[in-house]
């Protein structure tokens, strides 16, 4: 047993997916974000545990129109797909076989679907197969040598060129642009899926452009246009090879450190979770299952950080209110570093006091 | 070829390929002190030696009244017209010229064989075509400034020339209306136009500004998409400290600087305010031993004494540039932002590093434009001054660029970008 | 942001209640203002779910779609708003005046305004008016007639709502951090409940627990979205009750459940901004604003077109433009009609303020490009702002507003100006037309006037740049039915 199974206990994992690998890359400073996701602590179980409301649900109408979506452009041998394939990446249309890998003839398990998905796209790279349309590959990737499955809608195969990856996703595409942050998202998680391919077959064999499949306009008519993740590509990659310090933060843990969910009491979690240092910024509101935990805490330690990145720059090197306030007030001492901030923090406080008055 | 001969026969193809008039528009990428303002000069002079009008359209005052007093030295015989706003006061530089006349009223130069005006004047002209445009610094010009003067010219032939990776155009208003539109007018007048009629591109392949020592990391940092060489071999320029030097910190800063062509100046990893006094003090300080230890530039044209004007500090922000004022620097040194030192050189530049104790790296501080204008400005050194951590920051902040959809992605990436630079310097810690 | 507005926020955090930002209303507040808070369905791009809308606090008007997914039930929801809208422009804009100018214009003698409780809503407000303003009354897919118009106001009051300072159409949770701090961040004062709880908390309630309160997955959200969990659990049977049962009792009363607690938000914010006197750049900009809409009737009136979906390159150039002009004109004028903004900018170092201790009212000079001698008197002001303008910097004071002046030198804590203009004809300044010693004075960058703006081509006269001219938009069959998921 690794120590991050150790520190997870009996309590089952949660499991890696594109989106989760993502966000490693969102706060990559959090000491308490790295353990968590390496030892696959199950997150929202552990808010659930401290009595946190869960925030994280998708609304049953959201997964519906997502579920319709996808089905639609897979239906019929993926008609659709082949169709903005075949316009998108000049797919001749007598080479397109379509294959869904999730039948591996009753072999369960991710391994199993894994080498499945393995001997398929080694054959479709080697110009054996006739596998134009690769559906619901299981592709694997190395993170933090842990090994996460991964599994993207679908990969198309362009004869006699790259593999590129294909994104479903159920966001309109309005007058030919959609929401940025969404395509942003989606970007970033295909980006996953390209690096693990990569991994598999080789960087040159596939594509850095993704594709992007949405309903256009109001209606449910796919359309598809390409996004090119390379800026996304060296960011991962990047964030990937410095995973490895996870070690150096188990270091720093206590001994027998555990975090096993179905074993401790709250106020063990609570205080297990407390000893794994946090770095809280509102921005982590819209994107970690913990953020509320961590506010909480950054705001009965009077943090600037969770009054907003902003606040904490413009403060450079305070950080908590009272020091600011005290900082602020004239005949308190400063220290020597805190001079230039002091004395702008008491022209703000006279300036404001004057307009209000 | 050496790079004289590689940069004339740049020239020549560029002037051979814009004067056959087989194109509405050619686009010249310039990397920092590629000879971009000889091209502009050598073209104006080839153009309206053969008897034919031109008009040179550029983004600020000074830099009209800098090619037109170029022009003016270079060509005698050539009529050049100053068009100005009214209430401007044409420099001396200009004025002493007979062959330049000035006037705020287009009748008044139009006469002239070439006429010179910023974009902001030519949008006024009204009436009057060229077959002959060169845009200068067309980089820096906002795609709507471009369409508010290239009626002038649009039976004509238009140069574009500007560098790819200086900072992009600005404006006060985040709006993502025009988003994925070939003519979204937030873009560079070099983006829309490529965008829409994919122009031929020429690129000058020698920096003349930048030392052997300076040029392959910019280029590679920032220019991947067509890479520049030095002018000059290494060790043409030097850098010598003629008066002894203090054993202090400033000192062996300076001393690497003279010896390498780079310095990281590091101090001790601290959040600060952005007016960090502490970094500023030792920008002021470091100018300040430079002057007073006597440096002498040793280059391809013979040795000068770097004077303080021939010294610039280059910072992120305004309250930055007053910071380092108020920590007095010797006089005559240049103290500004990136945004302003566009353009201009200096035999050592000593800059303020845009993430020096920050916690958190923003759009702005990471974009790759500052960065670049900030450690191109020089021929001999550049210092860098920083509190130590920049590397752990960028790891921190992963640059997760906005994506959108039709909108080209833009190279380099800023994050990237920053780390090939801390790379880089990592080499020459004091 | 500034640091001064930091500070205010760590003050805020200590004393647990939001703290002022502005001493005066920067925004119109109409007599009567429209609020309008919609719903829309998850996972969908426009599919509205209901909205609460009105001018009378005690009497919303409640507009369901008891079955989002049905085509004909959304567009009957959005000719029920128009029922409740397009009354109300037409009455409050009806009468036009003529403004007497070198040509003269139109002006409506008031103007609507309406109300939503967030960006959010200004966003989806846009996107109902994209999705109706193209559709055809007759033929096909016909709609009913006030669909359209509807969409075109829409569409109008989102694209209004782009130019800072317009009135016309705007989100309260923007409005309110314009003129209060709270002690979060700006992420959560994009709640409209958790904005309002710093601000104005219940009884014995610090504005920290009334925020928290307002976070509670139970206090309804402020929309478009709604909370998932209010999907599942009550939306999803109401909607099934209704494909049972064809009532829509079910539907209004969850969605009645999930508005009317915004609704009460909204005037209660309503009624905090009224307490601020309006500033008189606010009642000018309004002026505007009621110029434009003239404009929009008059458009409309005459048979134009409805808006095109994407501008074309003069028109993005044009549009760009005027919200440039109009984003440094508010700014300019929100630090002159108000000492405490101005404050921020004295923070950073662009404005000052402080005392004449000297003034040279006889200094005369020969200006560049001019012939002859005049006044250029200079006045010296001490200040303890830390000041970062540069010589040769054009300022303007918010006390003088007409008046120009130019910094001639600067030293530690004294700030030299030259004043340029508005000192009349005379060889020596007016009488009071120059800062008098003993005068406590500031001066910024900051400009409140128009700048001139270049002009741009016709559309008809596109150069290749940027693509030639492009063809003229005609709405088409298609897009009138277009067809909807």
């Amino acid at each position: 047993m690794t120590r991050l199974d150790a520190i997870r206990g009996r309590t089952p994992g949660q499991d890696h997916n594109a989106r989760s690998i993502a966000a490693l890359a969102a706060n990559p400073a959090c000491d308490r974000r790295a353990v968590l996701d390496a030892a696959a602590i199950d997150k929202p179980l552990l808010m659930k545990r401290l009595r946190f409301d869960d925030r994280w649900g998708q609304s049953p109408f959201a997964i519906q129109r997502n579920q319709q979506f996808t089905d639609l452009v897979k239906a019929n041998g993926a008609a659709h797909l082949l169709r903005l394939l075949r316009g998108l990446l000049g797919l001749p249309i007598e080479e397109a076989g379509y294959v869904n890998l999730e039948d591996v003839g009753g072999a369960e398990g991710h391994a199993a679907r894994h080498g499945h998905t393995r001997r398929i796209i080694r054959q479709t790279a080697e110009g054996r197969g006739r596998a134009t349309i690769l559906d619901r590959p299981l592709l694997r990737l190395d993170v933090a040598g842990a090994r996460v499955y991964l599994e993207p809608d679908v990969i198309a195969f362009q004869l006699g060129g790259m593999f590129h990856i294909v994104a479903i996703k159920s966001f309109a595409i309005l007058d030919d642009q959609a929401d940025t942050p969404k395509v942003s998202a989606a970007a970033r998680e295909a980006a996953v899926y390209v690096h693990a391919l990569r991994d598999l077959v080789g960087a040159d064999l596939v594509s850095h452009d993704v594709i992007l499949i949405c309903p256009k306009d109001f209606t449910n008519e796919p359309t598809a246009t390409t996004v090119d993740v390379r800026h996304q590509l060296v960011t991962l990659a990047r964030q990937l090879s410095r995973l490895t310090r996870i070690d150096a933060i188990l270091d720093r843990l206590p001994e027998g450190f555990s975090l096993d969910l179905d074993r401790l009491s709250p106020g063990e979690i609570e205080a297990a979770v407390a000893a794994v240092p946090a770095r809280y910024a509102p921005q982590c509101l819209s994107a970690c299952e913990l953020s509320h935990l961590c506010r909480k805490e950054a705001h009965l330690n009077e943090q600037v950080d969770a009054l907003g990145r902003v606040v904490r720059d413009d403060l450079g090197g305070i950080e908590s209110v009272t020091a600011a306030l005290r900082v602020a007030t004239p005949g308190e001492p400063v220290a020597a570093d805190q001079a230039e901030i002091a004395e702008r923090l008491r022209h703000v406080a006279r300036i404001y006091d004057e307009a209000v008055a | 070829m050496t790079p004289a001969e590689a940069a004339r026969a740049a020239t020549d193809t560029i002037l051979a390929d814009y004067t056959s008039a087989s194109s509405p528009g050619l686009v010249v990428d310039s990397p920092p002190g590629a000879g971009k303002t000889t091209l502009v000069v050598e073209t104006t002079a080839a153009i309206a030696g053969k008897g034919e009008r031109l008009m040179i359209v550029a983004q600020t005052n000074e830099q009209v009244d800098d090619l037109v007093d170029r022009l003016a030295r270079r060509a005698p015989d050539l009529t050049v017209g100053r068009l100005h706003a009214e209430g401007f006061d044409p420099p001396e530089r200009v004025r002493r010229h007979d062959s330049v006349t000035t006037g705020s009223k287009i009748a008044q130069v139009d006469g002239c064989q070439v006429v010179a005006a910023t974009a902001d004047k030519w949008a006024y002209v009204a009436d009057r075509s060229w077959r002959w445009a060169i845009v200068d610094e067309a980089y820096q010009m906002r795609s709507d400034k471009l369409l508010g003067v290239a009626r002038l010219f649009a039976d004509g032939h238009a140069l574009f020339v500007g560098d790819p990776g200086q900072l992009d155009p600005f404006s006060v208003v985040d709006s993502e209306r025009w988003t994925g539109l070939k003519w979204d007018p937030l873009q560079s007048a070099v983006a829309v136009t490529q965008r829409l009629n994919g122009l031929r591109t020429h690129r000058l392949p020698v920096s003349w500004r930048l030392p052997a020592s300076a040029a392959p990391m910019v280029s590679e940092a920032f220019y991947p998409a067509g890479g520049f060489t030095a002018g000059t071999e290494d060790g043409t320029r030097r850098l010598e400290l003629t008066v002894p030097g203090l054993r202090s910190v400033w000192d062996r800063t300076v001393e690497i600087a003279a010896s390498t062509g780079w310095a990281l100046h590091e101090l001790p990893s601290r959040h600060t305010v952005r007016t960090d006094p502490e970094a500023a003090h030792a920008c002021a300080e470091i100018a300040r031993r430079l002057v007073q230890r006597g440096a002498v530039a040793h280059d391809e044209h013979g040795s000068h004494p770097v004077t303080p004007d021939r010294i610039a500090i280059g910072c992120a922000h305004n309250d930055q540039v007053a910071a380092v004022r108020l920590a007095g620097p010797p006089e005559g040194v240049t103290v500004d932002t990136a945004n302003r030192l566009q353009g201009r050189e200096y035999d050592v530049t000593i800059v303020l590093h845009p993430l020096s104790g920050r916690r958190d790296a923003t759009a702005f501080h990471l974009e790759s434009g500052r960065l670049c204008v900030l450690t191109s400005r020089h021929r001999h050194a550049c210092v860098v001054v920083a509190r130590a951590g920049i590397a752990d920051l960028l790891d921190h902040h992963p640059m997760s660029p906005r994506v959108q959809l039709n909108v080209p992605i833009k190279f380099p990436d800023g994050w990237a970008a920053h780390h090939a630079v801390l790379a880089h310097l990592e080499n020459y810690k004091a | 942001m500034s640091l001064l507005h930091s500070y205010v926020k760590v003050r805020a955090r200590e004393r647990g209640r939001a703290l002022p930002r502005a001493t005066v209303r920067h925004v119109h507040l109409a007599e009567a203002p429209m609020v309008f808070v919609p719903l829309r369905l998850a996972g969908e791009a426009a599919a509205p779910l209901g909205a609460m809308v009105g001018t009378d606090p005690r009497h919303p008007t409640l507009l369901v779609v008891p079955q989002p997914r049905n085509r004909d039930l959304r567009f009957q929801f959005l000719a029920d708003l128009g029922a409740v809208l397009l009354p109300y422009i037409d009455r409050i804009s009806r009468q036009v005046e003529t403004v007497e100018a070198k040509t003269p214009f139109e002006r409506c003698l008031d103007a609507p305004q309406i109300v939503v409780p967030s960006a959010g809503g200004v966003e989806f407000t846009a996107k109902l008016g994209r999705s109706s303003r193209f559709r055809r009354t007759t033929g096909p897919y016909a709609v009913d007639p006030a669909v359209p118009v509807l969409g075109r106001w829409l569409t109008f009051l989102a694209e209004q709502s782009e130019f800072a300072g317009s009135s016309l159409m705007v989100a309260m949770t923007d409005l309110l951090t314009a003129h209060w701090v709270t002690g979060q961040s700006a992420v959560e004062d994009g709640d409209l409940a958790a904005l309002l709880g710093w601000i104005d908390p219940p009884e014995g309630m610090t504005g920290a627990e009334a925020a928290a309160l307002a976070d509670d997955p139970l206090t309804p959200p402020a929309g478009p979205d709604t909370h998932p969990e209010f999907d599942r659990q009550e939306l999803q049977k109401a909607i099934a009750h209704y494909d049972e049962t064809g009532s829509t009792g079910q539907v209004e009363k969850a969605l009645d459940g999930q508005l009317r607690p915004t609704w009460d938000r909204m005037w209660q914010a309503i009624g905090l901004l009224s307490a601020l006197k309006e500033s008189p750049g606010a009642t000018s900009r309004w002026e505007r604003d009621r110029v434009h809409v003239a404009m929009h009737r008059a458009w409309i009136d005459g048979g134009g077109l409805p808006q095109g979906k994407r501008d074309s390159a003069v028109a993005a150039a044009k549009r760009l433009a005027r919200l440039e002009a109009a984003q440094q004109s508010f700014e300019a004028a929100r630090a002159f009609d108000d000492p405490l903004v101005m404050a921020e900018y004295r923070a950073d170092g662009v404005a000052f303020a402080g005392e004449v201790v000297a003034v040279d009212l006889t200094r005369r000079i020969v200006p560049p490009g001019g012939k002859r001698e005049v006044p250029r008197p200079l006045v010296t002001i001490e200040t303890s702002d830390p000041v970062r303008l540069s010589r040769g910097k054009k300022v303007r004071s918010p006390s003088r507003p007409r008046q120009s002046a130019t910094i001639t030198s600067l030293s530690d804590r004294m700030i030299t100006l030259q004043i340029d203009d508005g000192m009349g004809r005379g060889a020596l300044p007016a009488e009071g037309s120059v800062p008098g010693v003993g005068t406590v004075i500031c001066y910024t960058e900051l400009d409140p006037g128009e700048s001139r703006r270049a002009p741009l081509p016709p559309r008809e006269e596109t150069p290749w740049t940027h693509g030639g001219p492009p063809p003229e938009y005609v709405p088409t069959d298609d897009d009138a039915v277009e067809p909807w998921s």
